[in-house]
């Protein structure tokens, strides 16, 4: 409503976030929080072998070194700059909600940053120092003691994020205490942060299992240890992962199951959540298996399976963000505001007048019959272009093509009639927020762009309109009125 | 003052009733007093772009140096020694990026999330555009060995990653100068359009400058404690003077072109110390070129001491500015939400 709209019509701008998200999330799980105590546990070993094996030790250490210059490399850079590109995408796609929690998680946001900062210090002092290190059995013992303390650092920025994740989900009593704290103390922080940690142990030991099939030939002297300890690491961890998960999955469903409006709703969530679900147990008993026999068997387990454990689990991750991202709808902040940016307190105004009148930048701030097309776009870009694009994924248009026969025109009295309902099907839609007149006017640009399809463009491309009713202008003149009456 | 403001309004956009936007701001409160935010926003952003001055004059610099180091070898040695303090000082600047742009989304977030919307296109591009510049700096540095023979090939790697570089503080120049003229919103159709804008260019290239002066200083304190000799150090002192020399033109420029709507006193006032201390620094600079050999590099922190003076006060000008540029459109703001 207050911001020109930043839109994607072809990928949608749900999977701007999505994508840059996600490869932040793998980046971050697997080759940070869950690696940096793999590799400092490498090193480690290499350091105690030093007195009885040095042949070994020196391989031991080399390997560590090897894992931690892809890690440096990836997370100083790609890492680096997705976590700034979700900073970036937010604010282009959902600027109020961001904009929200900012005022909120201000200072939760300010120390991840102070963490972050040092993190980043840490990581260059603990690579760039490493070849250094071996220079002395004391040099390496500090140096191990250093990844010791990085691991517990780079912990830390997921204990804070995962406050803010859980929030976004359950605002527990902030809706009545609006306090920082109240925030942080959501109900589905622990358990969130339960069942992360140990599936980011994962994730690191997986990744490293994969390093071991780059980096060790076979025949190495350690490559059938390295294997071994690798997979037990996985095994080890596996366990502690599903409890999480567990109490994980019980909390949720506590916490969101009320909020659905409908029975059918409630019942096609969780045949859903099910079928994810499935996906998950999948992933984490593959990965569970071929841990196992890397750990029991280590010559016999072929090389293309080390690889596997890893994309198990990035399956396993990206459904449980998927699980994330879904259960907080309709919201963005749950409660509080819905997917498509707008505050449920506004709805009932939004009913009453319409959305356009109270829009800053639109080109039609009521619905004419001479404008209707117009109008219609430029509802569909506040209501709906979050979630939906005009012909692209997730396309408004291929929706209601679906419903209608093939070889039929789609039927505007339909739409009219299902649009004010959907949300009460799919449980996870905002209500149609504006009036009868935008309605129609939604229904009538739908139609059009099915029988004239065209190009539709965010302000990033075609710039933007000022509503006559948002201008200077009209504050003043408003304001001359109402000390003249 | 207000002769000035009449007499540029004439030349520069009158700000209409009909095009400038009044829109709303997020209805919950700010997370500390605003005050605070503002120191935040300033000291954060100058420690930001302190690492990102020397990521760009450091990549710059190495990539003369391997050119120069074709043909004298002792350049190509000098080269990686740059090379290996950007790919460290590049990370900071990234990290260090993150608390400013928290702040000032805080601070002015239906100013800077609308701007950030008109220039999306690019502005979005700015994620992978750094992360092959990166990806490309760690390529060049650690294929110093491999590529010995490919000399062509591997300066080409760091040339890619300069011309990235150069590229991105553009973006960002754009959209925060777009930032602060809401009454221009309604024209701009994308992100060329807001590029052109009176301002951009004079801010960029003293943006640019800055790089080299700063990186100059910064290489020849870590140079001296490398225990390079009197040519070498003294090189980069030239550079420092020669590019703060070059900034007393486009600081200028870069005034003079500003919208003059939202010039006032104060700023000038900030500023006149600001130009004061860098002229010491000069000054400093010069006397030290000048001195003999083996006092080359005992006015170094005096200087590190004046031109950090100096980077703070037109830091706080650049932020006097703005909070003038925005004060009527908050004003207009504030009035629409008594309704």
């Amino acid at each position: 409503m207050d911001f020109p709209i930043f839109h994607l019509d072809l990928i949608g701008n749900r999977m701007l976030i999505a994508f840059i998200g996600i490869l932040h999330v793998m980046i971050n799980h697997a080759l940070a929080v869950g690696f940096i105590p793999v590799v400092t546990l490498l090193e480690y070993f290499g350091y105690r072998k030093q007195k009885y094996t040095p042949e070994e030790a020196g391989q031991w250490d080399e390997l560590a070194r090897k894992m931690m210059f892809v890690a440096f490399i990836v997370t100083t850079s790609i890492g680096a700059l997705t976590g700034v590109g979700i900073w970036f995408s937010v604010a282009l796609v959902n600027p109020d909600a961001i904009g929200s929690l900012i005022r909120v998680f201000y200072g939760a946001w300010f120390t991840e940053w102070v963490v972050f900062v040092l993190e980043v210090v840490f990581v260059m002092i603990y690579f760039l120092r490493w070849k250094k290190s071996n220079q002395s059995p004391q040099a390496k013992k500090r140096h191990i003691q250093f990844g010791a303390f990085l691991t517990v650092f780079s912990w830390l920025t997921v204990a804070i994020i995962v406050a803010i994740l859980g929030f976004m989900m359950t605002p527990g009593n902030w809706l009545t205490n609006r306090s920082f704290l109240s925030g942080v103390a959501n109900p589905l922080y622990i358990p969130q942060l339960y069942f992360r940690t140990p599936l980011a142990m994962m994730l690191g030991g997986a990744f490293a299992l994969f390093l071991v099939l780059i980096f060790l030939k076979k025949g190495n002297i350690i490559r059938e240890k390295a294997v071994s300890y690798l997979s037990l690491w996985l095994l080890i961890w596996t366990p502690v992962c599903a409890v999480g998960a567990l109490l994980y999955r019980a909390m949720i469903p506590k916490a969101m199951l009320g909020n659905l409006p409908t029975a059918v709703a409630t019942m096609a969530f969780l045949k859903w959540y099910d079928s994810l679900l499935e996906v998950i147990i999948g992933a984490a008993v593959l990965s569970f298996l071929v841990a196992l026999w890397g750990f029991l068997k280590p010559k016999r387990l072929p090389r293309a399976a080390l690889i596997v454990p890893l994309i198990a689990l990035f399956l396993f991750l990206g459904s449980f963000e998927r699980i994330r991202e879904f259960l907080r709808k309709p919201f963005v902040i749950g409660d509080y505001m819905y997917a498509n940016g707008l505050r449920v307190e506004n709805y009932p105004a939004y009913k009453k007048d319409g959305i356009l009148p109270h829009a800053v930048y639109v080109s039609t701030p009521h619905v004419t019959e001479e404008n209707k097309i117009e109008a219609g776009k430029n509802v569909f870009m506040l209501a709906c272009s979050r979630c939906h694009t005009l012909n692209g994924v997730n396309s408004v248009v291929t929706k209601f093509r679906n419903r209608t026969a093939p070889g039929d025109a789609l039927n505007a009295d339909a739409m009219k009639n299902y649009i004010p309902k959907m949300h009460k099907v799919w449980y996870y839609m905002p209500p149609f927020p504006g009036n009868a007149a935008e309605l129609d006017a939604l229904a009538a640009f739908i139609l059009d762009a099915d029988k004239h399809p065209r190009p539709l463009e965010g302000a990033q491309t075609e710039g933007t309109s000022i509503s006559p009713a948002h201008t200077v202008g009209a504050v003043l003149n408003k304001r001359l009125k109402d000390s003249g009456s | 003052m207000n002769y000035f403001y009449t007499l540029f309004n004439l030349f520069s956009p009158v700000v209409s009733l009909s095009g400038t936007p009044v829109p709303r701001d997020i209805p919950l409160p700010l997370p500390l007093p605003e005050g605070v935010l503002v120191v935040l926003l300033v000291l954060s952003f100058l420690l930001h772009i302190l690492f990102v001055n020397l990521m760009l004059g450091g990549s710059i610099l190495t990539l003369w140096a391997e050119i120069r180091g074709r043909k004298q070898p002792e350049y190509d040695l000098l080269a990686r020694e740059i090379a290996d303090t950007t790919t460290v000082n590049k990370s900071l600047a990234v990290v260090l990026g993150v608390a400013p742009l928290l702040t000032i989304n805080a601070l002015y977030t239906v100013f800077f999330y609308s701007s950030n919307a008109l220039t999306g296109t690019l502005w979005i591009s700015i994620v992978p555009l750094v992360t092959a510049a990166f990806l490309l700096l760690y390529f060049h540095k650690f294929t110093w060995e491999r590529y010995k023979e490919k000399k062509g090939f591997h300066i080409s790697i760091n040339a890619a990653a300069v011309a990235v570089l150069l590229l991105v503080p553009l973006i960002f120049l754009t959209n925060i100068n777009l930032m602060l003229f809401p009454e221009r919103w309604g024209e701009v159709k994308g992100f060329f359009s807001a590029m052109v804008m009176a301002n951009v260019l004079p801010r960029y290239l003293h943006f640019l400058c800055a790089s080299l002066a700063v990186t100059g200083l910064f290489l020849f304190g870590y140079m001296r404690r490398k225990g390079y000799g009197y040519e070498v150090l003294k090189r980069w002192y030239g550079l420092a003077f020669g590019a703060s020399l070059a900034q007393l033109g486009l600081g200028p420029l870069n005034f003079f072109t500003l919208p003059w709507h939202a010039v006032n006193w104060t700023l000038v006032y900030v500023f006149l110390p600001g130009i004061g201390f860098a002229v010491t620094a000069m000054v400093l600079m010069w006397r030290e070129l000048k001195g003999p050999k083996e006092k080359l590099g005992k006015l170094f922190y005096p200087i590190v001491i004046v031109l950090t003076l100096t980077v703070l006060f037109m830091g706080t000008a650049r932020h006097v500015y703005r909070a003038a540029a925005l004060a009527p459109h908050q004003e207009n703001i504030k009035k629409s939400e008594i309704r």
